[in-house]
């Protein structure tokens, strides 16, 4: 890639980059961005937040619990919960059932919680959809 | 307390600290392009049955920790890498070296990390970065790909020194255990055994989801991407192959250029074996790869799309593994 080719569409960070100067030799650019780039950001993020949407369809209309909404809003998957609550991983795909979830105590859903960021009431209050 | 310690942005993380960290034991022939083709870093690998975000999980570069590992080796500096099972362990001997005056590279996630734009805060764990001091509870930070030093408070740091999931840092730290400084005869010959490692890498992997034979086998699938996976899914999977290509700061087959730029910087080292014209062949793959993105992105924006736009796709691809394949067959030869 040439210097004056460095792209320049404005991303959220700015990359360095070796660029090849007008003697032919390498040196290093600063990119403000590269719309190619900023696109595919976009893309992954509309994946995300349809699986979210998705998912919180399903928690509205009782196929499954609060725990998968907040897990795909996360980017989280099953593994990644279970290694941060220190759940096995059984345990969260069994906690993704409604029937499952509404009978969890408080210390199980206050590690959820956490994890989430969100208040445990929070997380109670929306499994009420389901009930 | 705040260690002297000199930040230099990078183009890709683990060059970065590579190089910095080695550049402040005293070893100052270190650059970036050097870190990264002495460490081998060049490569091409394709999972097929593994998915990463629900996309293929494919990586242009080395598996992470090998540059710095591999680079210290070549150099004849001893190195210390750690991992921890306790996160208060983790945090009292990141203290220790701080205090002792060492500045230690850090293994971390990026989904936590606070100074990080939000878009690109997903679950990846392979990140590195300096922490070079420490301010009441606030820990001096030199990410490479970042213009600046920043900070994170003690919390923060736990949290990404400990994020969990796919290459989980368990807390990893790593850094050179003396100062030291290194004949030029020592860098020609690391320059030498990371070639010929390189070389052995993409070409004589004998794994067909490797190297040059792994492009292929990627070019080969992405033709069936559309009729297998739909419109849908198919365009995800090429915003990932775009998206893992794109890592933050190695811009479009910035791995490529900085191979390129390497090949460069070595050719003072052997002016006689002809490295510039083997560099130039590189910079036309990194051009390739970009041109890639560019169809891809073609595909996933919907500008493009049937099924002789991923043939295209597919071809180019072709394209890039005879170049690379062609570029390191030159460069062995002129090793022999």
């Amino acid at each position: 890639m040439k210097k004056e080719d460095l792209p320049q569409d404005k991303g959220a960070i700015k990359d360095l980059c070796y660029v090849v100067d007008e003697r032919g030799n390498y040196t290093t650019g600063l990119s403000d961005g590269w719309e190619i780039k900023v696109k595919a950001l976009d893309v992954a993020w509309d994946d995300i937040k349809e699986k979210t949407a998705a998912a919180l369809a399903e928690v509205k209309s009782g196929k499954a619990s609060p725990i998968k909404y907040y897990m795909e809003r996360s980017i989280m998957d099953v593994g990644i919960v279970a290694a941060y609550t220190g759940f096995w991983r059984w345990q969260v795909k069994r906690h993704l059932k409604p029937g499952v979830f509404k009978n969890l105590n408080d210390k199980k859903l206050k590690k959820y919680a956490d994890l989430f960021e969100i208040e445990l009431e929070e997380l109670k209050k929306m499994g009420e959809y389901g009930a | 307390m705040e260690l002297s310690f000199n930040h230099v942005q990078s183009a890709h993380c683990e060059n970065g600290v590579t190089r910095n960290l080695l550049n402040h034991i005293g070893i100052e022939q270190m650059t970036e392009p050097l870190a990264f083709g002495i460490g081998s870093g060049l490569f091409f690998i394709y999972i097929p049955f593994v998915k990463i975000n629900n996309g293929p999980a494919i990586s242009y570069r080395t598996m992470p920790g090998m540059i710095f590992n591999r680079a210290c080796k070549s150099l004849q500096v001893p190195l210390l890498r750690k991992k921890f099972n306790s996160e208060e362990a983790a945090k009292a001997y990141l203290d220790e070296a701080i205090a002792s005056g060492t500045p230690v590279g850090c293994q971390v996630g990026v989904y936590y990390l606070p100074y990080f734009p939000r878009e690109y805060r997903f679950h990846f764990n392979a990140h590195n970065l300096v922490i070079y001091g420490k301010e009441n509870d606030e820990y001096l930070v030199s990410d490479p790909v970042m213009e600046h030093v920043t900070r994170l408070n003690a919390f923060d740091l736990n949290r990404v020194r400990f994020s969990k999931g796919f290459l989980a840092p368990k807390g990893q730290l790593y850094y050179p255990k003396e100062h030291k400084t290194v004949s030029d005869d020592l860098v020609r010959k690391a320059i030498l055994t990371g070639m010929k490692r390189n070389i052995r890498h993409m070409l004589h992997a004998h794994v067909p989801i490797l190297g040059v034979d792994g492009i292929r086998f990627t070019a080969h699938r992405i033709r069936k991407w559309k009729s297998k996976l739909g419109d849908k899914a198919a365009r995800s999977y090429l915003a990932q192959l775009v998206r893992m290509q794109e890592e933050i700061g190695t811009g479009g087959g910035g791995f490529r250029f900085i191979y390129a730029a390497f090949l460069q910087e070595s050719s003072a080292y052997f002016p006689e074996k002809g490295l510039v014209g083997i560099s130039e062949q590189f910079t036309k793959s990194g051009d390739l790869w970009r041109s890639v993105a560019v169809q891809a992105a073609g595909i996933y924006k919907g500008r493009l799309g049937g099924q002789q736009d991923y043939d295209h796709l597919s071809q180019m691809m072709m394209e890039i593994a005879d170049i690379e394949g062609n570029a390191f067959r030159n460069l062995s030869k002129t090793l022999k």
